[in-house]
């Protein structure tokens, strides 16, 4: 009988999770369906689409591309937890004042994807923006505006910063 | 879509997944940094019985010296390779092509010697072992080999790996002061496959280039190289009649099949493009010659 499951315990959001998964289930799956936490989304469920971006160790992954059972011992931080802990509130804030989202469907896998690389490239300019979001789709925006909203908020870390 | 059931297990070795790989046969699968497996589990392209994660075996991730060159650990992490700023000072040819393989998300995950190992035809890695003359060095139960590059890709998604083997490191020697390299490719979205790319590598001298390996990526069922091109430009001053009769000779060299993306004739023309791009940039970089 394949399949076996397996224990596993890791860190969501700064808490203790243990559970019992199959081997084939993805991070994303279980973070959705066994934890609850909805925020982070499937699209294409084959690393195309970045919708389902989360943390895995301090790290942006496709966690549909991840199997839980992978996360076994690790940190996995999701929208939920960025949220809450305010780290990207001023992200957020600029992409609802540019309206960097209608659907909102891609929003959770490309905030988590602009924090990365406002972390990485602090001053980064509109083409690298491109670069690095172009793993994350967006069928509503046509991009500018989020490209508007990243910028912006660099901008203001780099005057708050000064 | 999901995945079917299969069995996993992490290994805690390398000599422990090489036996569960002589157990288990053809039902098992290594799985890495699984940015190119668990997509086709997910699609049901590929299927496992169990899967044996190698992805822990921090042995296997390293990035160091290796006489004139360097060694680089199957594991290591596409963003491994983009972060280390004495691998991409040392062999900017990586640095380059590290930046068009998929996404930031995918290169947080995703492994050199995973990509390696799929052996996608319109991948940028391979086709840089191609120029880089590398050896994948595989790990199997019987001991170490080396393949050089050139026999180990032998088509789509094919290797010149046995079952039950691990490719566990590459070498790539020669990295010397005369080396330059180029790197361009089109696809039609950053990160895409590409349509159309090349690799260059060769020695400066007195401003042309001489040894010249151009690999072709995306225009056949393998990276190719391309001698009857690489012929018409050693030791030649890149000038338009020179490069002219070097797009010429790649007729001799390549085939391209057509397919929704392009058709033949069509990626035959962009390697002549990227032809002139990579080399402007091998000849601008480092200086001049």
């Amino acid at each position: 009988m394949t399949g076996k499951r397996i224990a596993i315990r890791l860190v969501v959001n700064g808490e203790n999770v243990a559970a019992d998964v199959a081997p084939r289930q993805h991070l994303a799956d279980f973070l959705r369906e066994t934890l609850g936490l909805t925020g982070t989304h499937i699209g294409c469920e084959h690393g195309v689409c970045g919708a389902c971006g989360v943390r895995l160790e301090g790290l942006v992954v496709r966690s549909c591309l991840t199997l839980a059972v992978q996360a076994d011992g690790a940190r996995v931080e999701t929208i939920e937890g960025v949220s809450d802990s305010g780290e990207i509130a001023d992200l957020q804030s600029a992409f609802e004042a540019r309206n960097a989202l209608q659907c909102g469907y891609c929003t959770p896998g490309m905030l988590l994807s602009a924090q990365e690389l406002l972390t990485l490239h602090p001053q980064p300019d509109r083409e690298t923006i491109r670069d690095y979001l172009s793993g994350n789709y967006c069928r509503c925006t046509g991009y500018q505006a989020i490209v508007d909203a990243v910028e912006a908020t660099a901008a203001a870390r780099a005057g708050a910063s000064r | 879509m999901k995945a079917a059931a299969f069995d996993y297990v992490r290994a805690d070795s390398l000599g422990q997944a090489l036996q569960l790989l002589a157990e288990r046969g053809d039902g098992a699968r290594l799985l890495a940094g699984g940015q190119s497996l668990v997509p086709a589990l997910n699609l049901r392209l590929a299927a496992a019985d169990l899967l044996v994660d190698i992805s822990g075996l921090e042995g296997l991730r390293f990035i160091e010296p290796h006489g004139d060159g360097v060694r680089i650990g199957a594991l290591t992490r596409h963003a491994d390779i983009a972060r280390s700023a004495w691998l991409v000072e040392r062999c900017p040819l990586l640095g380059a092509a590290i930046a068009h393989v998929a996404h930031p998300a995918i290169r947080n995950r995703g492994t050199f010697g995973g990509s390696l190992a799929q052996a996608d035809p319109a991948a940028e890695l391979p086709a840089c072992m191609l120029a880089l003359d590398a050896s994948i060095v595989a790990a199997g139960p019987s001991g170490e080999r080396r393949i050089r590059a050139i026999d180990f890709f032998t088509g789509v998604y094919e290797t010149a790996l046995r079952p039950g083997e691990v490719l566990t490191s590459v070498e790539i020697a020669n990295l010397n002061e005369q080396r330059r390299f180029g790197f361009a490719e089109l696809a039609r979205r950053r990160g895409d496959f590409a349509i159309a790319g090349l690799a260059v590598a060769g020695d400066a001298r007195n401003g042309a280039l001489s040894g010249l390996r151009l690999a072709f990526f995306g225009v056949a069922d393998r990276p190719v190289l391309a001698p009857a091109c690489a012929a018409a430009l050693e030791g030649r001053a890149v000038t338009p009649t020179t490069l002219e009769a070097a797009r010429a000779a790649l007729d001799d060299d390549l085939d391209p099949a057509g397919d929704a993306h392009a058709t033949g004739a069509m990626r035959k023309h962009l390697a002549g493009v990227l032809l002139e791009r990579a080399l402007a940039e091998a000849l601008r970089s480092r200086g001049s010659a």
